[in-house]
């Protein structure tokens, strides 16, 4: 049979919307309709219709894909933070920090620095500061009548009145050490040491008792990133320590260099020389930030891992979100046949599904990037990190929620859309 | 202005087997015209379901398909409908040749040409009536605006302009299915299809229904009704019995004729 196009259109081809209803329906033969339209924001409307209606299911399917982008956000969020706390301190301490010690273990000496070494090494160009610091054998109580076991875990230190400085150190309350204070019984308590005995600020004539001798407590410090022993310290001037408690000269154990910025690995290979020219080898030179930036990678090892963790969550999310809508394509089935006998094309059941698929996708991947900030941000906080939450997180973890819903999807909708109306519209 | 060119099936097109003749000559493009529509589903063999259905309905017309189960007026529905395609045959809507055009065409032709009264209502539950009834714009890309003063329209135009902002579930059936009607008269269509639109409805709704689409007949609609409810189809102006795929008889009542043929 041919196909005869109708002649003669006389009427528009979109008619117009009713205003009234004619006395008659339109008489004159229609040429072939345009096609069947679904404007953009309809098709928002209709994709979110199921999601709307069905809040329960809504929530449920969404929370998978919730907890994989949670799980992705606050991984790099928490490492994001992590390694900015991990920079402070590296700023804190200065990369142009150089720590040298005795090599210690079999071979390797006495695991002494000469005498001499502090005052070599104040005479390296590029050097900046020096100071040691020395173990000194004895305890630190609160009075003498405590029994001389009860440490509580305190060591006393010897050291020049140029570490507080060397080390940017910063007081919390009294003096540092000077040139007097460093001859006599006077000690400077780290933070937790202070804790520790009971005392909390350097009132007049507060004193503890070390090594058989009183010693007036002159200063607490803060905590000391670049010697964190120095928490659980009491330091003593280095005269005093050799006049009332060891009796003898102390050689330096550990000595802190400080240097000019781009000078540091010049300083560094000279070091071992300038310490104990006899037997450089036995010096032991370390950059203390170099620890903190290798912590910085390790912990990096772990984020990638995490996230590992948190893109399966977010793959057995995505089957999720598929899954629901293949029962919502079962179960909808006479509304596709509604609208395909409305004039919905197969595009536009396609259209409809897949929409509704990336919309629970999205709305799991929105939930999840507040999930994950606020679990960053909680154990940031419970840290005392500063909070950081990457934008490539957010961004990347609201595309990677969109493209899963996409995916997911693709199937059902495909099947949506194949249904004949026919079928879908049978009951039963 | 002549009758409809170019087809060749005319001469024989009113009611085939009809007995009351080629007695009506419609000036107009007729809202439907089937010719030698066969349909056939696949199997061994094959089941014919339509034998070769030839059948003309003239614009603002009120037709009842009439049949009990298994006599292919569903099938005949989804034809007429375009819902499904025949195996052969040609089908004409207000003149337009739906026999060779792709699906997307089709879906075009359900937009605008058809309106569809079911059984089961079918509207969608978290909606309101007025925009179950605006969705029968949907997908002629008129904007919500629009949509819903059409809908409005409708709605009022079937009694229900109280009813605006009830959903589905809030309504009873007999208005169910006027909101139904109005979704269905919304983009006025050439021809509204309703699939037993009493079939789930007491008496006393029913008829109330059946009331408003003689009312809509009234008012110019091509109306098309399939039922196997031989006592609803007797108050009909025109009825077409099927039977085993094929047209048993095609009767009119000679007052409505001439109503059909306005």
């Amino acid at each position: 049979m041919t196909v005869a196009t109708a002649p003669v259109p006389e009427k528009p081809e979109v008619p117009e919307l009713p205003t009234t209803r004619p006395a008659s329906a339109p008489s004159a033969p229609r040429v072939a309709p345009t096609r069947s339209r679904l404007r953009a924001v309809d098709v928002l409307r209709v994709g979110s219709l199921g999601l709307r209606t069905r809040r329960l299911r809504t929530a449920l399917s969404t929370l998978g894909v919730a907890i994989g982008i949670a799980a992705m956000v606050g991984v790099l969020g928490l490492s994001a933070s992590s390694q900015e706390d991990l920079n402070a301190k590296i700023r804190e301490l200065g990369t142009n920090l150089l720590e040298v010690q005795a090599g210690q273990g079999f071979g390797r000496g006495s695991g002494e620095l000469p005498d001499t070494a502090v005052g070599m090494v104040s005479r390296i160009g590029p050097v900046t500061a020096v100071s040691s610091l020395t173990t000194v054998d004895a305890t630190v109580r609160r009075t003498d009548a405590i029994s001389e076991g009860i440490t509580g875990g305190i060591s006393v230190f010897a050291a020049d009145e140029g570490l507080l400085d060397t080390l940017h150190a910063r007081l919390l309350d009294g003096r540092w050490l000077d040139a007097a204070t460093s001859a006599y019984p006077a000690v400077v308590l780290g933070t937790t040491a202070a804790t520790k005995l009971g005392i909390v600020d350097v009132a007049d004539g507060i004193r503890v008792y070390i090594g058989g001798q009183w010693f007036a407590v002159i200063g607490i410090i803060d905590h000391v990133t670049a010697a964190e022993g120095l928490d659980r310290a009491a330091i003593i001037g280095i005269t005093a320590a050799e006049t009332f408690i060891v009796g003898d000269t102390l050689a330096p154990e550990t000595i802190y260099v400080r240097t000019e910025d781009d000078e540091v690995d010049a300083v560094r290979s000279v070091l071992g020389a300038t310490v104990n020219p006899a037997t450089p080898e036995e010096v032991e030179v370390s950059r203390p930030s170099d620890a903190l930036a290798a912590q910085e990678a390790a912990s990096d090892a772990f984020t990638a891992l995490f996230l590992g963790l948190g893109a399966v969550a977010l793959l057995v999310g995505g089957i999720g979100i598929a899954n629901v809508m293949v029962i919502a394509v079962i179960e909808r089935r006479t509304e596709i046949g509604l609208r395909r006998a409305l004039g919905a094309t197969r595009a536009h059941v396609r259209r409809q599904f897949l929409t509704e698929a990336v919309l629970l996708a999205g709305a799991g991947g929105l939930v999840g990037v507040l999930l994950g900030s606020a679990v960053t941000a909680v154990y940031a906080r419970s840290q005392h990190w500063q909070v950081v939450i990457p934008p490539v997180a957010i961004g990347g973890g609201l595309v990677a929620a969109i493209v899963i819903g996409g995916l997911a999807g693709i199937y059902p909708a495909g099947r949506a859309a194949r249904l004949p109306p026919t079928e879908a519209l049978r009951s039963n | 202005m002549t009758s409809t060119p170019g087809t060749p099936g005319t001469p024989g097109t009113p009611g085939t087997t009809g007995t009351t003749g080629t007695s009506v000559t419609s000036v107009t493009t007729p809202a439907l015209e089937l010719v030698e529509v066969v349909k056939e589903y696949p199997g061994e063999p094959p089941i014919r379901a339509l034998g070769g259905v030839s059948l003309r309905v003239d614009e603002g017309e009120m037709v009842g398909i009439v049949g009990p189960s298994g006599s292919g007026k569903s099938t005949l529905l989804h034809i007429i409908g375009t819902l499904d395609r025949p195996t052969s045959g040609m089908v004409r809507l207000a003149g337009v040749d739906t026999s060779d055009m792709s699906d997307r065409h089709l879906s075009a032709v359900r937009s605008q040409l058809l309106g569809f009264v079911f059984q089961q209502f079918f509207l969608l539950e978290g909606m309101s009536a007025l925009d179950n009834v605006a969705n029968g714009l949907l997908y002629r890309g008129v904007a919500l605006a629009k949509r819903r003063a059409a809908a409005k329209e409708a709605l009022e135009r079937v009694g229900l302009g109280h009813r605006l902002q009830h959903v589905p579930n809030k309504l009873s059936g007999g208005e169910r299915q006027r909101v139904a009607m109005a979704r269905a008269i919304v983009n006025r269509p050439a021809i509204m299809l309703a699939d037993e639109p009493t079939g789930n409805l007491d008496s006393k709704s029913g008829a109330a229904v059946m009331e408003l689409i003689n009312e809509l007949h009234h008012d110019g609609h091509t109306i098309i009704i399939i039922t196997h409810d031989r006592e609803l189809a007797a108050a009909l102006p025109r009825r077409v019995s099927m039977r085993d795929g094929h047209i048993e008889s095609d009767e009119r009542e000679p007052d409505h004729a001439a109503a059909g043929a306005r």
